[in-house]
């Protein structure tokens, strides 16, 4: 009796350690095997320096964007309308440049901007108005998606390309703005904006803030913390990054595309839901974002190279968020 | 219940607990905060599938390893924290009724309503309690919230029931309509009781044995008529408590805190003036639903303050935020601790600096780490929380412990008034003296503190003046050095 007792409490502890042990390094396992998995299938072309390259530029984007959700998901809320905000960053800048003929550094300025004003439009509504984020941020996709493409005139923006009305343009797109979209300026970006989110949300009290908000809004409250303004700050970060992720997406394709941010919005949602468990933060952080930023890049790289066709892919991303959220939920009870 | 033993990582939380209950009698379960009376008895509802030892109904062995399994042994529990066991959106009727709507309804597709509520009626009648089955649970008051746990379990066919600290939201009518059913239960229905309380003297006035349990295991078991409160205590703590509220000497200083006709939005606080001075202990009492908490809340911004003024050492002050009070120097510690007062997620030593964050701060917002830690370490040692280490997560910690936490953030704050609502609410003997005692201390350090609570004894152990209130307004102030329990229950109870 005392022996299978003894034999079952083994096997409890076994079961809990090997539990924890796939859920704080899972992610990294499956880098690493991914890398392997690919370097010996494809000796000759997977693990180059120029496709290493390749595949950090890629997942640059989804990064960027992928933090300012996980800066939304800090204080327990979340940003669906982060894809529209980059498709609008995209039309807005390039618009900047060939419309308005405008130099580099205002152009993104404004865009900026402008992005932080349309952000503080999901923050209203989410903390004051007291609308549940998802929502919002699902009627906010598609306004944003709406109103930039009004603004485009319901097409494309590029170079040399005469406005809806007949107008001819004369706007070019400045080599240094271009840039931006290349290695490895695009890479360097993406480092330092996950070092930077890294740092605040992790050394700052303002990032501490951010997490005991999300943690218990009423004890935050109730502990002296500007509760409503940390949420908006959470929100108009959000949007900053992906405007931020816009406008390396408007160098990277050199015009504005209808709805070309709309497919950063999956990506970024499993990098960041990835990125929770990592290490075992259990918290949405900037390093485990990264990590999961890259094993998608990773996986939808090595998955282009052994020719499985690109229409086929999002099972594969999605299957993965799905593991990723079941590896979140799974546990919570 | 024979050797039971269970662990959490890094805790073993039971080890070899026996324990055997009686139907048809009402069976105390005491011990400290931490001593796993809780615990014990999730497993006995099927909440923990990982313990080791055997269980045995009516001699034959059985298992629980699922709550479905516990039921189906007519096995009920209502826990303490009555929010997570009831659906906020759902009616009282559907609430009362879950499990019928879930388990009985067969091969039916529709529901009848009508049925339902007269059913759920029905068991409100027999409780005798008066609430409108269609109202939403939401808008239930914490003790109205409970009276619907018990009827959802007195709903089933239950054999053994097992109340986790059921009168602590409770007023003293209600405690009394309680007891009434639960002598009802036990003595005509045959149904086996575990009632678990920090209340010793309600103990004496229902249970016939009572089981005490300290830090994992049992100490002992007896009838209660053997016992006396003092003795409990003694088992409780494994040492006699020579004085449960500490001996202050008041040296009460100028007004630092003064509130003139305070009316709460709402209604719920009405035309309140009140005044603290340094190194004071002030008492604001009353039953249940008289409006205490709530005058706690909009005194720190909480809640919409219709109208009044408010002064800070003299100083006309406008509070329209908790951010805004606790900047003025105000602090709150919450009544209801797990849902305002600490973040269960988080580890005790960032727990501990949320209030006082800027304090362990650069200018520029970088957090000093080393010395947050220093602090959580200092504070652990200095209110005697009972946790491994600082890093341990806040939901590890019992009842007690988290009082702690949510009282020690406050400490670091350059706080002159402090606020305590219900700070012994479910919290043991042992931790309440060290509250006591900490309380004690702001106010000789020359702090105000106002203290609310519906415990008349508490009032007369520690305050030095105190509010009566009654229906949201201040019905009586007392010195209280020249009152007792039943002047203050005379006034609470809306005498003249």
């Amino acid at each position: 009796m005392a022996l299978s007792s003894n034999v079952q409490q083994d096997k409890v502890r076994i079961q809990t350690v090997l539990m924890n042990f796939v859920t704080k390094w899972g992610t990294i396992l499956a880098i690493v095997g991914l890398l392997l998995f690919f370097s010996i299938s494809m000796p000759d072309i997977f693990m180059t320096p120029s496709n290493i390259t390749t595949i950090l530029r890629s997942i640059s984007i989804v990064t960027v964007i992928a933090i300012g959700i996980t800066i939304s998901l800090t204080i327990n809320g979340f940003d669906l309308s982060i894809g529209s905000m980059a498709t609008f960053a995209d039309t807005l800048v390039i618009s900047m440049f060939v419309w308005h003929s405008m130099p580099t550094v205002p152009a993104i300025l404004v865009t900026l901007v402008v992005a932080m004003v349309v952000g503080a439009f999901n923050a209203f509504l989410i903390v004051k108005v007291k609308i549940p984020d998802m929502l919002v941020t699902l009627a906010s996709l598609f306004i944003f998606e709406g109103v930039a493409m009004t603004y485009a005139g319901g097409g494309s923006i590029s170079q040399g390309m005469p406005r809806l009305d007949g107008t001819p343009t004369f706007g070019i797109i400045p080599d240094i703005f271009k840039t931006i979209g290349t290695a490895p300026t695009i890479i360097i970006i993406m480092l330092v904006v996950v070092a930077l989110a890294h740092v605040f949300l992790t050394y700052t009290k303002y990032g501490r803030y951010l997490y005991v908000v999300g943690g218990n809004m009423e004890a935050a409250r109730l502990s002296g913390i500007p509760v409503d303004r940390y949420r908006a700050l959470a929100y108009l970060l959000s949007a900053l990054l992906a405007a931020v992720g816009g406008i390396i997406l408007a160098s990277r394709i050199g015009s504005a595309q209808i709805n070309a941010g709309a497919g950063y919005l999956m990506p970024s949602v499993a990098a960041a839901f990835i990125g929770l468990s990592v290490a075992g933060a259990g918290r949405p952080n900037a390093i485990g974002t990264f990590a999961g930023a890259v094993l998608v890049g990773i996986l939808e790289n090595g998955l282009v190279m052994m020719s499985v066709p690109y229409y086929s892919l999002n099972i594969i991303k999605g299957s993965v968020l799905v593991l990723a959220l079941a590896l979140t939920y799974f546990r919570k009870k | 219940m024979k050797g039971i033993s269970i662990e959490f990582p890094g805790v073993k939380a039971l080890s070899n607990v026996d324990i055997n209950i009686e139907s048809g009698n009402i069976h105390a379960l005491v011990g400290a905060n931490g001593a796993g009376k809780s615990t014990l008895m999730k497993i006995m509802a099927g909440a923990y599938n990982h313990y080791t030892g055997s269980i045995f109904l009516n001699g034959n062995e059985v298992a629980i390893r699922s709550p479905r399994d516990a039921k189906n042994l007519g096995i009920e529990i209502v826990y303490q924290e009555v929010d997570t066991a009831l659906v906020p959106y759902l009616s009282v009727a559907e609430n009362i009724m879950l499990n019928v709507l879930v388990n009985k309804m067969g091969r039916q597709v529709f529901v009848h309503w009508p049925k339902i509520h007269q059913a759920a009626r029905q068991i409100l009648k027999r409780l005798n309690i008066q609430i409108d089955t269609n109202e939403i649970v939401q808008n239930l008051k914490l003790a109205q919230k409970q009276m619907v746990l018990i009827a959802r379990a007195i709903a089933e066919d239950c054999r053994f029931l097992i109340l986790d600290e059921p009168t602590a939201p409770l007023s003293n009518t209600e405690t009394v309509e309680l007891f009434r059913l639960l002598k009802d239960l036990a003595d005509n229905h045959n149904v086996g009781i575990i009632f678990i309380s920090h209340r010793l003297p309600e103990i004496f006035e229902i249970c016939k044995d009572i089981t005490i349990m300290k830090d994992g295991q049992v100490v002992t078991r007896q009838s209660v008529a053997d016992l006396s409160v003092a003795k409990v205590v003694e088992f409780m703590l494994g040492q006699k408590l020579s004085e449960v509220f500490p001996k202050r000497k008041a040296n009460i200083g100028d007004t630092l805190f003064e509130v003139a006709h305070l009316t709460e939005k709402e209604g719920s606080v009405k035309d309140v003036s009140l005044y603290v001075r340094a190194g004071e202990i002030v008492g604001v009492t009353g039953l249940v639903g008289a409006g205490k908490t709530e005058l706690c809340k909009t005194i720190f911004g909480s809640l919409k303050t219709k109208s009044g003024d408010i002064k800070i050492k003299g100083i006309k002050r406008t509070i329209n935020s908790p951010f805004s009070a606790v900047s003025q120097g105000l602090a709150l510690v919450p009544e209801e601790r797990r849902k305002e007062g600490v973040l269960v997620e988080e580890p005790v030593f960032s727990n501990l600096s949320a209030a006082t964050l800027a304090k362990f701060s650069t200018p520029l917002g970088f957090i000093k780490s080393l010395l947050e830690k220093l602090n959580a370490r200092n504070m652990i040692t200095e209110l005697s929380i009972k946790t491994p280490n600082e890093n341990q997560k806040v939901a590890y910690l019992s009842g007690g412990n988290q009082q702690k936490v949510a009282v020690g953030k406050w400490l670091n704050a350059d706080a002159d008034v402090f606020i305590f609502d219900e700070p012994t609410k479910g919290v043991d003997v042992g931790a309440k003296h060290d509250i006591f005692e900490l309380i004690g201390r702001l106010a000789v350090a020359g702090k105000g503190v106002i203290y609310a609570t519906c415990e008349f004894t508490e009032i007369l152990g520690i305050t030095d003046r105190a509010y009566v209130m009654y229906d949201g307004q201040i019905a009586k102030e007392l010195e209280t050095a020249n009152t007792d329990e039943e002047k203050l229950l005379f006034y609470s109870t809306g005498g003249k």
